[in-house]
């Protein structure tokens, strides 16, 4: 069983959604992500995102578009993320690895290279924003081949008509984009997830996990109500952005107030307990 | 020519958005159903003729086409050689071949229903053409532009403005039209259900690339009847300006078939050297971005780099898809003329022929400059003058050292 399969079984022996928070690869240096990390699985992370930075980040909003700034400038690499993980998985074999980001940098590493090298690290899912079902080829039979999940994106825009061809050979959880935006803007209500939620529960047997705009650990409570796992990004990079010192270095207080946060957003979705 | 064409060039792209392994669909799903839609209907208007007799309406009425055909007697005569014919959009409303794809593509929007109106621009004449169709129509519309060009293109701005749309300057990036592209997808993945994006070239996800080109191919189709009638054939080489590609696939499509040739002009900015430069094909590599797999200048990590040309018409890191496999299968020659050259050729534009071209159509004309001494007087070359130079004369102003 792969670690992602095996992380959401756990998840419904213990009644419980599951909380995955959002690393951006060399935020702002390699050396603060790599700790970032390996706390996020102390503090009670199930799965963890690791953003993989783009010039060109279309999908998301001021936060991330900056974290990838900041990325850029201490050298993030493809190469350099996916080294990230491997000492990563050098301390943890369980806590997933889910890499997002954009098709660009993929194609110029090779894409049967990228798939290899990503599994040999130990990467367990693969999300590309710019990669709908339409052109999923393209990466679809090498991340197989290597047991990576594609992780596919539904929005709120995706009709039940288009719902089963979204989804039609996804593997791994299913990434509900609840709301129509960019990252880190808005965020959708519990009266929005009472109506989203069970739209998709018809149409998939796959854990749902629920992105962009989840900030607060009461709203990470909302979304544990009705889905499998919270995705929280904008709100933890807000919080180190903002304590960064006069050259851009992480004090290790601003470390640890982030993940101050990721346990309380930890405690928040154990708290509630899955409404189905 | 050399390669034979087994088939017609002019029926691509396929049904999903490809010519030859370019273009495509890459979009977040959210916008995803957008697409779709917005594909369907447009093929639905295609195939309609009152939608297409409403266009030809606006073109002939309000955009004030066809466009001449312009033998530049004097040029041809001080470059002595091939005859030089220009085709005038810069003669259209609002100064460029911009207005053409705008018209169009804003009755698609009223068709859809869509109530408000967002575009992305360069050198301003994009974001002008489409103030002016969404004034024409009564729709409120955003122009996302990079605030270096905005800086750089100020009675654009002011034009904009004037027209009654809101220009939001752009920081992130370079803050110039990629960035500026940017933006404008953002907002559309915000407000999916009432907008309608208007891109200004033929670059973008499908169906994008084959609704611009169909839009601006009036261009090549005029000019292909005009060519006939002044010289009872066709021209020898046809010759065009590429950023993103619209006015050059307008100019172009019409002669895909034909035995003419085709000849791109990217901007080589300060030297294909110096890195700083526009030239996607002579420098780039295939890649995706916004929306499309095309051609794109970027680094060895895949991150898209910073274009440079004194003209922000031509100043970004991509280029449309269909230009991209024109340029692989050999179809269309792609060359490319600095910031320098194309300044001369601005000059020898104004004291030559008494028009005031704009630096983008300059590139094509310094080719033009080029090639035209090395040919017999009997040939013939057909030049897209797609814009006029009225916004770029502080640009130049300063370059030229002289101060206005």
């Amino acid at each position: 069983m792969s670690r992602i399969a095996a992380t959401f079984a756990r998840l419904r022996d213990e009644g419980r959604a599951g909380l995955i928070p959002f690393v951006e690869a060399f935020d702002p240096d390699r050396e603060t992500s790599a700790t970032l990390l390996a706390g996020m699985a102390a503090r009670g992370a199930d799965l963890i995102e690791i953003g993989m930075p783009f010039t060109d980040p279309m999908a998301d909003g001021p936060t991330i578009q900056q974290a990838g700034r900041r990325a850029l400038r201490a050298g993030a690499t493809l190469a350099g993320t996916l080294g990230l993980v491997r000492d990563f998985r050098a301390v943890n074999d369980t806590v997933p690895l889910i890499l997002m980001g954009y098709l660009n940098p993929i194609l110029s590493y090779g894409v049967e290279r990228f798939t290899a090298d990503a599994a040999a690290a130990g990467v367990d899912g693969v999300i590309v924003v710019d990669l709908p079902t339409e052109e999923a080829d393209l990466l679809l039979p090498h991340l197989r081949h290597h047991r990576i999940d594609l992780i596919r994106l539904v929005a709120p825009t995706t009709t039940d008509e288009r719902l089963p061809v979204v989804l039609n050979d996804s593997s791994g959880f299913v990434y509900y984009v609840s709301i129509t935006g960019i990252t880190g803007t808005r965020t959708a209500s519990a009266e929005d997830l009472a109506r989203d939620i069970p739209r998709l529960r018809k149409a998939t047997d796959m854990p749902i996990a629920v992105g962009f705009g989840v900030r607060t650990p009461a709203q990470a409570a909302t979304v544990a109500k009705f889905a499998d796992a919270a995705v929280v990004a904008s709100a933890l990079i807000d919080k180190l952005a903002a304590g960064l010192d006069a050259e851009g270095k992480a004090p290790p207080a601003i470390v640890e107030a982030v993940l101050d946060d990721v346990t309380a957003l930890a405690a928040a979705v154990r708290g509630e307990r899955r409404a189905a | 020519m050399n390669k034979p064409i087994p088939n017609s060039l002019r029926t691509l792209p396929d049904d999903r958005g490809r010519f030859g392994e370019f273009g495509g669909r890459f979009v977040a799903e959210t916008l995803m159903p957008l697409i779709l839609e917005l594909e369907a209907a447009y093929e639905a208007a295609k195939d309609d003729p009152d939608f297409m007799r409403e266009f030809q309406y606006y073109l002939q009425h309000y955009v004030g086409r066809p466009s001449p055909l312009w033998f530049a007697e004097r040029l041809t005569k001080q470059l002595g050689g091939a005859k030089v014919y220009f085709k005038r959009d810069e003669l259209n409303h609002t100064g460029a071949h911009k207005i053409n794809n705008c018209i169009g593509q804003i009755l698609l929007a009223k068709r859809m229903g869509k109530t408000r109106i967002i575009a992305e621009t360069g050198a301003g004449q994009h974001g002008v053409a489409t103030a002016t169709v969404a004034a024409l129509f009564g729709l409120p519309c955003i122009v996302y532009m990079g605030a270096t060009d905005v800086e750089r293109q100020q009675p654009n701005v002011f034009r904009m403005k004037l027209l009654g749309a809101e220009v939001r300057p752009v920081t992130s990036g370079a803050a110039t039209l990629k960035d500026a592209m940017n933006e404008a997808l953002r907002d559309w993945v915000a407000n999916v259900r009432d907008t309608f994006y208007i891109i200004g070239t033929a670059a973008g996800p499908h169906p994008y690339p084959a609704m611009v080109r169909d839009f601006q191919s009036v261009i090549g189709v005029e000019a292909r009847a005009q060519m006939m009638e002044a010289e009872g054939r066709l021209p020898d080489a046809a010759i065009a300006a590429i950023g993103g590609g619209s006015n050059a696939i307008g100019l172009f499509h019409a002669f895909l078939d034909d035995q003419v040739k085709l000849i791109g002009v990217e901007a080589a900015g300060r030297g294909l050297e110096s890195g700083e430069h526009a030239a996607s094909l002579a420098r780039g590599r295939p890649g995706v971005l916004h929306g499309n797999r095309t051609y794109l200048l970027q680094d060895d990590d895949g991150q898209i780099l910073e274009a440079h040309s004194i003209s922000a018409g031509l100043d970004y890191p991509g280029i449309g898809p269909e230009h991209s496999y024109l340029h692989d299968i050999g179809r269309v020659e792609y060359v490319s003329v600095t910031d320098d050259e194309a300044l001369a050729a601005f000059q020898l534009c104004c004291r030559t022929e008494g028009i005031i071209p704009a630096l983008e159509p300059a590139h094509a004309l310094a080719h033009v400059a080029k090639i035209a001494p090395t040919m017999d007087p009997d040939k013939i070359i057909l030049m897209n003058l797609c814009g006029r130079g009225d916004k770029d004369i502080f640009t130049v102003a300063r370059h030229l050292g002289e101060q206005i």
